[in-house]
């Protein structure tokens, strides 16, 4: 119990002092923090409901995704109308002024093309139960597709939810912790983010759709057609700084999407060590990709993300593994960003930022002061109590549980986690377990020496027996904690956060740092009797 | 100086004899707790189910807590205020009004704004519209997989470390207290948000330390005195924590105390179900957890492998034999 040598004492005391340093610019307003110059100063986040933060308002371009609509819809017009059999004749296809229309070849195919329209077209009636397009014939061979209202709505709405989800993914890899995200209308995404965190990166990565596809280059093309901008049926032109011309030819159809991705890391080039993006598919995707790159070989392909070609690679043999990289002129940023928002899965429908200012925290401030009023008298009286029953070893503890609360900050504020109110509940649930902890060894040796125990052995045997408890005590937390951080997210990650850096230092500070100062004290004045 | 003693030594009290009625008493609260759930439901707040967000525009900043204090008295449920860049503009979330329809939502905000308006000279509604929650139900369901995984996961150690009969009776007592706490939201409508379930986790780690605390000195016990009667070493073992018991849960209740009479409205359920959550699972503890074992049948010999090693060999006995 005595046997506490003099550097360990020192190191003890030495640790505890540098993170309690630590945790000292987080008590200071950002402004003051920020003269400090080569001093560290780590601070701890508020969150959104403590200290406001970022407020952006997005808005879904629906024109846009109108258009699209269309453009999906044609092509699946054309492929069943080709691919089914009997194969019906179609042409003069258009998408203009909204609706898509298209001549039969041979008007007794009427009520076949009919038939396969409804098919694709979820026979007529969407989720809703309504109609999501109006199918009419005119001159008895021109068919015109006119999506409804409704139908138009339910897609809105649909690809409101799917950019909500994508949205919220992003900010989360971020590293934003505890953002909020919520539909406004039928059209818009509110976007919170605690503190004043670099709005403009925030705004790039949101406004990134991060559609990636991959396609064949089309190299029947006539490459003057292509600097024209001229593509052969069944093809496009996209821009491509990468070619002499500027542009390069592709096949229209997709050979993979980015829905196929299990994942997207920026990793470095072996070779040149240049940043790249290395992306892994899904199993489907695994097995396209092997079966595409296996049957074209020694021709080129191309990836495209956003309707930009980033580059276009020769298959030089199958690719089996369901890896790839993407390599282009970036930097680890630009690398990194693109990677989070392929593996967050690409926007369903373009966002622009229409508003843009800070919030105050949700909590007014008037509740905030209280609460804090109300944190500081429950410290006191905690202390107060805990001073007339345990005397002595009350301050051992009070000093354990002050210095406790210093060192979960400076802890936070190194991690750049952010504090919110769940937060606080973790705070207060920690300094409850670590008062615990020294009731626990305190109401132990009292025992102890109630056995008649000598003053030594008492206060050996409380703190053996109870390290014991509170080792099963935190184990249980840490494995709650552990499995809430991994699953969980939003305030019960804010919480397990918390909670497993207190299982952490409250050990440290509430058994072996008041370890030591008894057992200083003990050392030193050898009492034959202990108040306790 | 004479230290504080909360609970005077040798106290005996008899908590096992008393187990069949709070058996009684767990069962019919419990039950009584999901039927409020079924029947009433949780006032689930604007943070899940999503509501109105209404924007107006005050003459002069105004103090947003009396603007919150005068849109409370309107009954219309928990609002969550902001001010942004100009704080003249207040936006002012609130939970979907009954029936949720148009005319509905039209009725609220025109109370809404009306009311303001006179409270605060000059402030005009400017827009409003509907919003989702915050919560999507990806979180949602993630969520609730966590907590489920975290209270098997703390069974499957109990099982580990003591014997069988610990997991399941810790398991049963979390989800008495999980019960309780949301029978008491049902019961008060104080309104279910996302802090609430920082304090729903909070309560029900606080629970599970108090039962380990109990735990480990019932199997100290059950080795110490290898012949006492069940019973016998669970009412000593919960005597001899007692002190450590009552002094914790007063020492949280005390700050727990002081947040709700001072924190201000705001933190008013989420202090409120602090406060429930530790007299609920102090008393699960004791009469939960503990008095299960006796009903699940543990008995004093540990099973041949679980003893610790340097007492192990004296102690090797026929297979615990389940009741």
């Amino acid at each position: 119990m005595l046997d506490f040598p003099r550097w360990k004492v020192a190191s003890i005391i030495g640790l505890l002092a540098v993170l309690c340093a630590l945790a000292i610019p987080s008590f200071f307003p950002e402004s003051t923090t920020s003269k400090w110059g080569a001093i560290p100063h780590p601070r701890i986040n508020l969150g959104l409901d403590l200290a406001g933060g970022s407020y952006l308002l997005l808005e879904a371009d629906t024109a846009d995704l109108a258009n699209s609509r269309l453009e999906v819809m044609r092509d699946s017009v054309a492929g069943t109308m080709r691919n089914g059999t009997p194969r019906i004749d179609i042409g003069d296809i258009s998408s203009r002024n909204g609706q898509l229309s298209f001549l039969l070849r041979d008007p007794s195919q009427v009520d076949a093309a009919r038939e396969r329209l409804l098919a694709i077209t979820g026979g007529g009636a969407g989720m809703s139960g309504q109609r999501e397009w109006d199918i009419s014939v005119v001159d008895t061979s021109r068919f015109i597709l006119k999506p409804t209202e409704a139908g138009l709505a339910q897609a809105v709405d649909t690809a409101m939810k799917d950019a909500t989800e994508v949205v919220r993914r992003r900010i989360d890899e971020l590293g934003t912790k505890e953002p909020t995200i919520i539909r406004q209308g039928a059209t818009r995404i509110v976007v919170q983010v605690p503190g004043l965190q670099n709005p403009q990166a925030l705004k790039d990565l949101i406004g990134k759709t991060a559609k990636l596809e991959f396609k064949l280059v089309d190299e029947s093309a006539n490459p003057a057609d292509v600097a024209k901008g001229i593509a052969p049926i069944g093809s496009q032109v996209l821009p491509y700084p990468g070619d002499p011309r500027g542009a390069v030819a592709l096949k229209r159809s997709v050979v993979i999407s980015g829905d196929q991705l299990a994942d997207a890391r920026q990793e470095f080039d072996q070779q040149t060590n240049a940043p790249q993006i290395a992306i892994t598919f899904d199993a489907v995707g695994g097995r396209r990709f092997a079966k595409v790159t296996t049957e074209n070989v020694n021709k080129p392909f191309a990836i495209v993300i956003d309707n930009k070609v980033i580059s276009v690679a020769n298959i030089n043999e199958p690719i089996l593994g369901g890896r790839a990289s993407i390599s282009g002129s970036y930097t680890v940023q630009t690398a990194n960003d693109l990677a989070i928002a392929l593996r967050s899965g690409k926007l369903p429908v373009n966002l622009k930022v229409i508003a843009e200012s800070t919030v105050s925290p949700d909590l007014g401030k008037d509740s905030i002061r209280a609460g804090v009023l109300a944190s500081v008298i429950a410290a006191v009286a905690v202390i107060v109590f805990m001073l007339v029953t345990y005397g002595r070893f009350g301050v051992y503890a009070n000093l354990a549980v002050v210095i406790n609360i210093l060192v979960i900050v400076a802890v936070m504020a190194m991690l750049n986690a952010t504090l919110t109110l769940p937060g606080i509940a973790g705070f207060v649930l920690t300094i409850g377990t670590a008062v615990d902890a020294n009731v626990l060894i305190n109401e132990r040796i009292r025992e102890e020496r109630r056995r008649g125990r000598s003053v030594l052995q008492s206060v050996e045997l409380g703190y053996k027996e109870a390290s014991r408890t509170i080792f099963e005590a935190n184990v249980t937390h840490a494995i709650t904690g552990v499995i809430m951080l991994l699953l969980g997210s939003g305030p019960v990650k804010g919480f397990a956060v918390v909670l497993l850096i207190g299982i952490c230092t409250s050990v440290f500070t509430a058994v072996l740092f008041t370890r030591m100062l008894v057992a200083l004290w003990l050392r030193k004045n050898r009492p034959t009797t202990i108040n306790i | 100086m004479r230290l504080l003693k909360l609970v005077p030594d040798n106290t005996n009290l008899k908590f096992v004899a008393l187990r069949k009625w709070a058996f009684g008493l767990t069962l019919a609260l419990s039950l009584i707790a999901v039927g409020l759930v079924v029947t009433k439901g949780l006032n689930m707040g604007v943070d899940f189910v999503g509501g109105v967000l209404i924007e107006e525009k005050f003459a002069t900043p105004p103090s947003i807590d009396a603007v919150r204090s005068e849109v409370d008295r309107l009954g219309v449920g928990e609002a969550a205020i902001q001010s942004f860049s100009d704080p003249k503009t207040l936006s002012i979330r609130l939970p979907l009004p009954e029936g949720g329809d148009e005319g509905a939502t039209n009725r609220l905000v025109k109370k809404v704004s009306d009311d303001l308006a006179v409270k605060f000279p000059g402030a005009t509604f400017s827009k409003y519209d509907t919003i989702s929650g915050k919560v999507s139900d990806e979180l949602i369901s993630k969520g609730l997989l966590a907590v489920g995984l975290a209270i098997l996961g703390i069974a499957l150690f109990a099982v580990v470390r003591f014997e069988w009969q610990f997991g399941v009776s810790t398991v049963v007592a979390i989800v008495h207290d999980l019960l309780m706490t949301l029978g008491f939201f049902a019961l008060t409508g104080f309104e279910f948000d996302l802090n609430i379930v920082a304090a729903v986790l909070t309560i029900i780690s606080y629970s599970i330390n108090d039962k380990i605390v109990i735990d480990d000195r019932i199997r100290e016990n059950m080795r110490r005195y290898r012949k006492m009667d069940m019973r016998e070493i669970i009412d000593l073992s919960v005597n001899e924590t007692l002190p450590r018991t009552v002094m914790t849960s007063v020492t949280i209740l005390l700050a727990l105390v002081a947040m709700l009479v001072l924190g201000g409205h705001v933190l008013r359920g989420f202090t409120a179900a602090m406060i429930l959550g530790i007299v609920v699972g102090t008393y699960s503890s004791i009469y939960v957890s503990s008095s299960l074992l006796i009903t699940l049948g543990l008995r004093a010999e540990p099973t041949p492998g679980k003893a610790n090693a340097a007492d192990g060999a004296e102690r090797v006995g026929p297979k615990t034999p389940r009741a």
